[in-house]
């Protein structure tokens, strides 16, 4: 007869740390939890060891400390006595608006170089190759150095706009390009701006809530409303009746050449011009990589299954490649966003002074408080990073092809 | 009755005509040239403004070249020679060319040092990056570059390399044998143990003998130039890979712990820039070493930027092993094979073929961002150009031709990189065909 008999029970041997593969990973994840608690105090008693030697220690009084410094580019006020807190935080915003205003650019251009290389024109088509191959083959410090030089060496200095033989003259009498930046005419805000600037904002929500109406009536009905002439009549409409009810609440400051500059007017230094024109091109260039692949990876069949049902190329590009080629096309769009954020901190190469000129700089140096710049320096872009990354992830998972 | 009869047609044919060439408008480069370039008013319009643009910039640079002056000394006797016609003063690269390529206090009578390096570069990269058409035991030439390329470019005696390539093997072999009664990790540490030892000895040795096929040192702070680029390059790249998959390994596994410092890691590294952790290995990387031991920069600057490029690499592989059907791992399991060995025979060769594309972008960025390396003040292509030759009292004001040498440089090596790549595609694609 056959017995059956309990597989042997064998106690718990010190081996199975090792060899069982149910208590390895305990084992593995405690070595690792110990070394990593071993590592982290070693550099940290290295650090306290460094700083008592040296005198120094760790405090983040010097934040509340005037800066001494000014800053040329200030978007909100600032002297040289505000506190250095003051002075991260001009700079942090530099630092988003030339990264803004770059995204902007950046896309605009990648989106038509991308589309262009993959036209049938063959110059066109080269002529696009050359750009994106010669402006992602070559360092991005090397470009903002050379853009920077070329603009302040062949734009003309302020004084060749004065007199009857003037050399340069202002762009539609309003805009100046010069050597020092480029002057454009600034906003003032009057009486009743405020209701101005919301009948605007209100306008272009109302953009969007009526595009979704019609899509809504088109789905359930079938009937298309017109979107092309209500779009621009929503747009563009309350906010004109309001300008001209309100007795134009804004007006337009004209910069004026007055002794050796020009006053007035909104100032865009060169820095800051120099800066977008560079990141924008260089990143437009893998941008238009990106998009070259995305509607490359649309197979053929798309097109010609349109093309068979009647569909004009207009209507094809717009409702049968596009929402899908956007699927593959705006994960590596916005990491390049990330990346032009992490190259604007090469700003200190051409003198803008972003959150790493200001913090990372001048204050670094200053104050001598290195590793809590740094830190703070780090836990500002890392912020920026991972809020990007999470807008990223929530277009993914919004597009995702949900299968079963 | 139809009503067609013989008598309607006043003539029928009775033999062919002989086919006849087609008309001008549908052959040769005028039908390529309706049908590319003239095919639309839209399309016309592009290609006359395309050809504008090309005819305009060729016109504005071509006297600018060929009017370039190569053997002065001073940006301003280039303007006295050319007498105000646009020309280039290419004489700032014949007189500075040597210390645009090694910086300016590498010693000039050693130039042949990197140079070697370099040429020797190339030869130990053909048998890995042509691995298919070179017999493997060409392999042993890119084991010995690291050593000899050390050797070169620093300096000191060659026994020291030696006991360093020594090291290596003996760890190797010893791992091999450990491997099979201890398992993976134990048989790495003890190979580890092994090398050390290994070192320690060595070390004291070619400490003894520091005479001995010497070629003299260069001390790291007197690197420069386009050398400087290519050495960080090269090194943070080669150090970064296996790093990069320890670390994309890391974050896939199962442990939470270990997931989770890699993901910590991973994620922090990617979103700080460059810049910022070049800031850390100048100023605060000192800090978190023993008080009163110097690290040289360039080794801080080394390890930083091999952090930051492992965290990309990382990713790029786990991308790779997310291409990889779960298949292959149940399939290892079926087999029996452990952790180690089903990731060392099954897993890693496919993911990491797949994400060779991405990994040569990776290398491709990261040795543009060697320029960086300017903004801590350390004398690379960048740095010597803002420094030493823009803001010399002969050589001040001029920028584009030696900003045009810095662009053709690293436009050759980062084309070829790609080009490579996209080769490598190409022949990895076929062979799974």
């Amino acid at each position: 007869m056959a017995t059956i008999t309990d597989p042997p029970s064998s106690g718990f041997r010190l081996s199975q740390l090792i060899n069982d593969t149910r208590y390895r990973s305990y084992t593995f994840q405690f070595i690792a939890l110990i070394l990593l608690i071993l590592g982290i105090g070693y550099l940290v008693s290295n650090l306290f060891a460094n700083l008592a030697a040296n005198g120094l220690d760790i405090s983040w009084a010097f934040l509340g400390e005037p800066a001494g410094y000014d800053i040329n580019q200030q978007p909100i006020p600032y002297d040289s006595q505000m506190s250095h807190g003051r002075a991260s935080v001009v700079g942090a915003i530099n630092t988003l608006i030339v990264a803004f205003l770059a995204c902007l650019t950046a896309t605009v251009l990648g989106v038509i170089a991308g589309v262009l290389r993959l036209s049938n024109n063959w110059i066109v088509s080269k002529l696009m190759s050359v750009y994106v191959e010669a402006f992602r083959n070559v360092p991005v410090l090397i470009w903002i150095l050379i853009i920077f030089l070329a603009m302040s060496n062949v734009l003309p200095q302020p004084r060749a706009f004065r007199g009857d033989d003037a050399t340069s003259s202002m762009f539609l009498d309003s805009i100046a390009f010069t050597n020092r930046g480029v002057y454009i005419p600034s906003l003032v805000n009057g009486d009743g701006s405020a209701i101005f600037w919301l009948v605007v904002l209100a306008s272009i929500v109302g953009v969007f809530f009526y595009r979704r109406y019609a899509r809504k009536v088109l789905y359930d009905t079938g009937r298309m409303l017109p979107t092309g002439w209500p779009t621009l009549a929503i747009l563009f409409v309350p906010g004109i009746l309001a300008y001209l009810v309100l007795g134009g609440p804004v007006t337009l400051e004209y910069p004026e050449l007055k002794g050796f500059n020009f006053r007035e007017g909104l100032h865009l230094r060169l820095s800051l011009i120099a800066l977008w024109f560079a990141l924008s091109i260089y990143t437009g260039a893998f941008i238009a990589e990106n998009v070259r692949a995305g509607i490359q990876a649309i197979s053929k069949g798309q097109t010609e299954a349109a093309a068979s049902l009647g569909m004009r190329p207009g209507r094809i590009m717009n409702l049968v490649i596009l929402p899908q080629a956007l699927r593959v096309i705006i994960p590596p769009l916005i990491s390049q966003y990330l990346n032009i954020t992490k190259n604007s901190s090469l700003a200190i190469a051409v003198g803008y002074m972003d959150i790493t000129g200001t913090l990372g700089g001048i204050t670094l140096n200053q104050t001598g408080r290195a590793i809590e710049a740094i830190l703070l320096l780090m836990l500002f872009y890392l912020i920026i990073s991972l809020s990007i990354s999470a807008i990223m992830n929530i277009y993914n998972n919004s597009v995702k092809l949900k299968e079963r | 009755m139809s009503d067609t009869h013989a008598q309607t047609v006043a003539f029928v044919r009775h033999t062919q005509l002989p086919p006849a060439p087609p008309p001008a408008r549908e052959t040769g480069i005028v039908k390529w040239m309706r049908e590319n370039l003239f095919s639309g008013v839209v399309n016309s319009a592009l290609t006359i403004i395309s050809l504008i643009l090309v005819v305009w910039t060729v016109v504005s640079v071509f006297p600018w070249f060929a009017n370039g002056i190569w053997d002065t000394t001073s940006l301003r006797e280039c303007r006295d020679a050319l007498e105000g016609a646009t020309g280039a003063c290419f004489s700032v690269l014949t007189e500075r060319w040597n210390q645009l390529l090694f910086g300016f206090k590498y010693p000039p009578e050693e130039y042949w040092r990197p140079t070697l390096a370099f040429v020797l570069l190339l030869v130990a990269a053909v048998p890995a990056l042509f691995a298919q058409f070179v017999p493997r035991k060409f392999l042993v030439l890119t084991f010995l570059y690291p050593f000899v390329a050390y050797w070169l470019i620093w300096g000191g005696t060659l026994i020291a390399m030696v006991f360093a390539a020594i090291g290596v093997i003996v760890a190797y072999f010893v791992f091999l044998r450990a491997e099979r009664s201890l398992g993976f990790v134990l048989g790495l540490v003890t190979g580890l143990v092994a090398a050390i030892v290994t070192w320690t000895i060595g070390g004291m040795i070619a400490g003894a003998m520091s005479g001995v096929l010497a070629l003299p040192e260069v001390p790291s702070r007197d690197m420069g130039g386009f050398m400087l680029n290519m050495i960080l390059g090269t090194v943070c790249v080669s150090l970064s890979v296996p790093l990069g998959i320890v670390l994309a390994l890391g974050r896939q596994s199962d442990m939470p712990i270990i997931k989770g410092i890699c993901v910590v890691f991973i994620e922090f590294v990617r979103g700080v820039p460059l810049i910022t952790l070049l800031f850390v290995a100048n100023v605060v990387l000192a800090y978190f070493f023993p008080p009163g031991t110097n690290i040289d920069l360039i080794l801080r600057v080394i390890i930083m930027i091999t952090m930051f490029s492992a965290a990309y690499i990382a990713e790029v592989i786990r991308g790779g092993l997310a291409a990889l059907p779960k298949g292959q791992y149940e399939a290892a399991d079926s087999l029996g094979l452990d952790y180690a060995q089903s990731m060392r025979l099954i897993i890693l060769p496919q993911a990491l073929k797949i994400s060779i594309p991405g990994i040569v972008n990776v290398a491709v960025g990261l040795f543009k961002d060697t320029t960086l390396v300017s903004v801590i003040s350390m004398f690379d292509l960048v740095g010597m150009i803002r420094g030493p030759i823009l803001s010399s009292t002969a050589w001040t004001g001029i920028y584009w031709e030696v900003f045009l040498f810095a662009i053709v440089l690293f436009f050759v090596v980062c084309y070829g990189i790609s080009q490579y790549s996209q080769w490598l595609e190409r022949q990895l694609a076929t062979d799974r065909r």
